[in-house]
């Protein structure tokens, strides 16, 4: 708070705007809530902030495609810029490994579609050697939200800089292994404990696990036990400074199970890839080519209050910027005849079939 | 006495009923509601207007979803202070976040029972209790996927009812028993209910003015000539953050 510089504009909102100078990697919230970054400033957006602390996050994953790793990566990574302790639980051989395939901060320039250009260099040079210039740099510009220190923008393609991951506790847990719940279940609670010991300033962790209930471990067929593995989760979360993000692949459980995990959480996503080739879908949309994939926001915590987050748009395209920068758009429906029966809420549906709509994810 | 004026939700309720002090006495009030609309705010209604001065009622909360910080704020915001009726004895909250009863219930779900008794049998007669449950499914959790223990814990809930006028009043999730092949928790439940409320999204899907819709169905009400019927209900509502606002389709400009 002391740090805060008199802003050039006041069209940002106030609570937005305020970030705090001791942890750069929160942010207040409305209802006493606070946020951390995504790692995508297109998503933080969205979601009106970020993923709250205390709340579960909840991916689902598409069958045939990794993109739950690109919201996974960014989600790391922002944690370790922020020197944010980090759980990371993989049904992988290697889960360490995967830390190496994390994305470094970077910054976009010259881009023409979005009203980020102003600042950005000198920013880029703030984030970099942001211990010489101090915090001149923070809070610069009112029209970015002023989130150049609570959300970076990542460039996929450098890996991440050795002296994050050194600084900071990471911790890497291989579930492929665990005969029962129970142990992963200890290692997040005492991570937990890590994370609430350091009292003095309020710090966040993050816990990320990835293909939760993917067929490789060997407890996956207890849907009773992961699922009073996620709810003992979200209990212990939601008491605590940190947020659990849960990739699971939603076409290998029962549709009742899915139900169930649906309703636990708090925030919830879902992401498809989209055929190379569609030609019904690239006439449908524009800016075709470009897109990846789908991510679909279901539900958006809401912690502390009753009212419902009715966002205007739930589907977004997820681009490559410059085959670098992740972002999210709104899907633009090309203007075209009168085939009115496939809005944007079941475009998301891959193949030429339109009728399932939203309840297969 | 100040005399709120009764909402849509209220009427089919059946809380305009004059004749009776507490008119939920006794009765099942099951709110069901699926992943895009939460029903949630209707058990915030009910519990406020159980908290009221005027009423007799004494609300025990078994607490499977939130913790009390968040039934604290959203109930201070509706103008109705939890931690002062805690204090008061009015309001008991069960935390059962951490409740795990892996196999046999007996260190779980029996226990939570008798404190729930032991509530309910202190009270003067001219109270009542109101049992508040805020996820049954996630009480089906706790119990481990073991719908009968779930089952015979309602129940002996219901026992009370029977006794000594507690009313119940909980929340469960449809849509999860939608692909089962023969949902007997959601069934049975269904049938137990004196009210059921439902919470679904607008079939054009969600949208800023109207958060969705409620059909009550209000088993029993008395017409006046002893004999009774069914009555339901359907309206669109708005959630905010002090009040619920609810009308008739198409009622609003």
């Amino acid at each position: 708070m002391a740090a805060t510089k008199t802003r050039s504009s006041s069209f940002s909102r106030n609570l937005s705007a305020v970030t705090y100078s001791q942890s750069p990697g929160l942010k207040y919230g409305p209802n006493g809530t606070m946020f951390i970054s995504s790692g995508i400033p297109d998503l933080d957006k969205i979601l009106g902030g970020g993923f709250s602390l205390g709340s579960l996050v909840m991916v689902m994953e598409d069958a045939e495609a990794p993109h739950h790793m690109l919201l996974l990566r960014n989600f790391m990574s922002q944690g370790l810029v922020h020197g944010q302790p980090l759980l990371y639980a993989s049904p992988s051989k290697d889960p360490r490994g995967f830390l190496g395939t994390l994305p470094n901060p970077g910054s976009i320039k010259d881009d023409k579609s979005r009203s980020r250009d102003t600042n950005q260099d000198g920013l880029r040079i703030a984030w970099q050697y942001k211990k010489y210039i101090g915090e001149q740099q923070q809070n610069l510009s009112s029209n970015n939200d002023g989130k150049q220190e609570y959300c970076n923008d990542f460039d996929l393609k450098k890996p991440l800089e050795r002296h994050f991951l050194s600084s900071v506790h990471v911790d890497c847990v291989g579930i492929q292994d665990f005969e029962s719940l129970a142990a992963l279940h200890d290692r997040c609670a005492s991570f937990l404990a890590q994370v609430a010991r350091t009292d003095g300033s309020i710090s966040a962790g993050r816990i990320a696990i990835q293909s939760f209930c993917s067929p490789q471990c060997k407890y996956s067929n207890m849907e009773w036990h992961m699922l009073s593995f996620i709810r003992s989760l979200k209990s212990m979360i939601r008491v605590s400074n940190a947020v659990v993000i849960v990739t699971f692949p939603p076409s290998l459980i029962s549709p009742s199970f899915c139900k169930r995990l649906q309703h636990m959480a708090d925030t919830l996503l879902s992401v498809r890839a989209i055929p190379d080739e569609d030609k019904e879908l690239a006439k449908l949309l524009t800016g075709y080519q470009d897109m990846v994939g789908l991510l679909n926001v279901q539900k958006v915590a809401r912690l502390n209050t009753q009212v419902p987050i009715i966002l205007e748009a739930t589907t977004f395209s997820i681009k490559l910027q410059k085959r670098r920068y992740l972002v999210l758009e709104c899907l633009n429906q090309a203007p075209i005849d009168g085939s009115s029966g496939t809005s944007y809420g079941t475009s998301g549906s891959c193949s030429g079939s339109t009728k399932t709509g939203s309840l297969d994810f | 006495m100040e005399h709120r004026a009764l909402n849509l939700l209220d009427e089919a309720l059946g809380l305009d009923d004059k004749a009776k002090v507490w008119p939920l006495g006794g009765r099942v009030v099951l709110v069901e509601d699926c992943v895009e609309t939460t029903g949630s705010f209707v058990l915030h209604q009910v519990l406020k207007r159980c908290l009221t001065p005027q009423s007799p009622s004494v609300v025990v909360f078994v607490a499977f979803s939130q913790p009390f910080s968040n039934y604290d704020r959203i109930l201070r915001k509706l103008g109705c202070n939890l931690a002062a009726q805690r204090d008061n004895r009015r309001f008991v909250f069960i935390d059962m976040l951490m409740l795990q009863c892996p196999d046999a219930c007996e260190d779980g779900l029996v226990p939570l029972y008798e404190k729930i008794e032991k509530v309910t049998c202190g009270l003067a007669k001219e109270k009542a209790t109101t049992i508040f449950i805020d996820d049954i499914s996630l009480l089906e959790v706790a119990a481990n996927g073991s719908s009968n223990n779930v089952l015979d814990f309602l129940h002996y809930c219901l026992t009370l009812t029977s006794e000594h006028g507690c009313s119940l009043v909980a929340l469960n999730h449809e849509d999860i028993y939608l692909n089962t092949e023969r949902p007997t928790l959601s069934l049975q439940l269904e049938y137990l209910a004196d009210i059921l409320v439902k919470a679904e999204p607008l079939a054009t899907g969600l949208a800023t003015d109207v958060h969705g819709q409620l059909t009550v169905l209000n088993k029993e009400t008395w017409d006046g000539q002893g004999s009774s019927r069914n009555r339901i209900c359907n309206f669109h509502f708005k959630v905010k953050e002090n009040s619920v606002e609810y009308f008739y389709p198409g009622s609003r400009a």
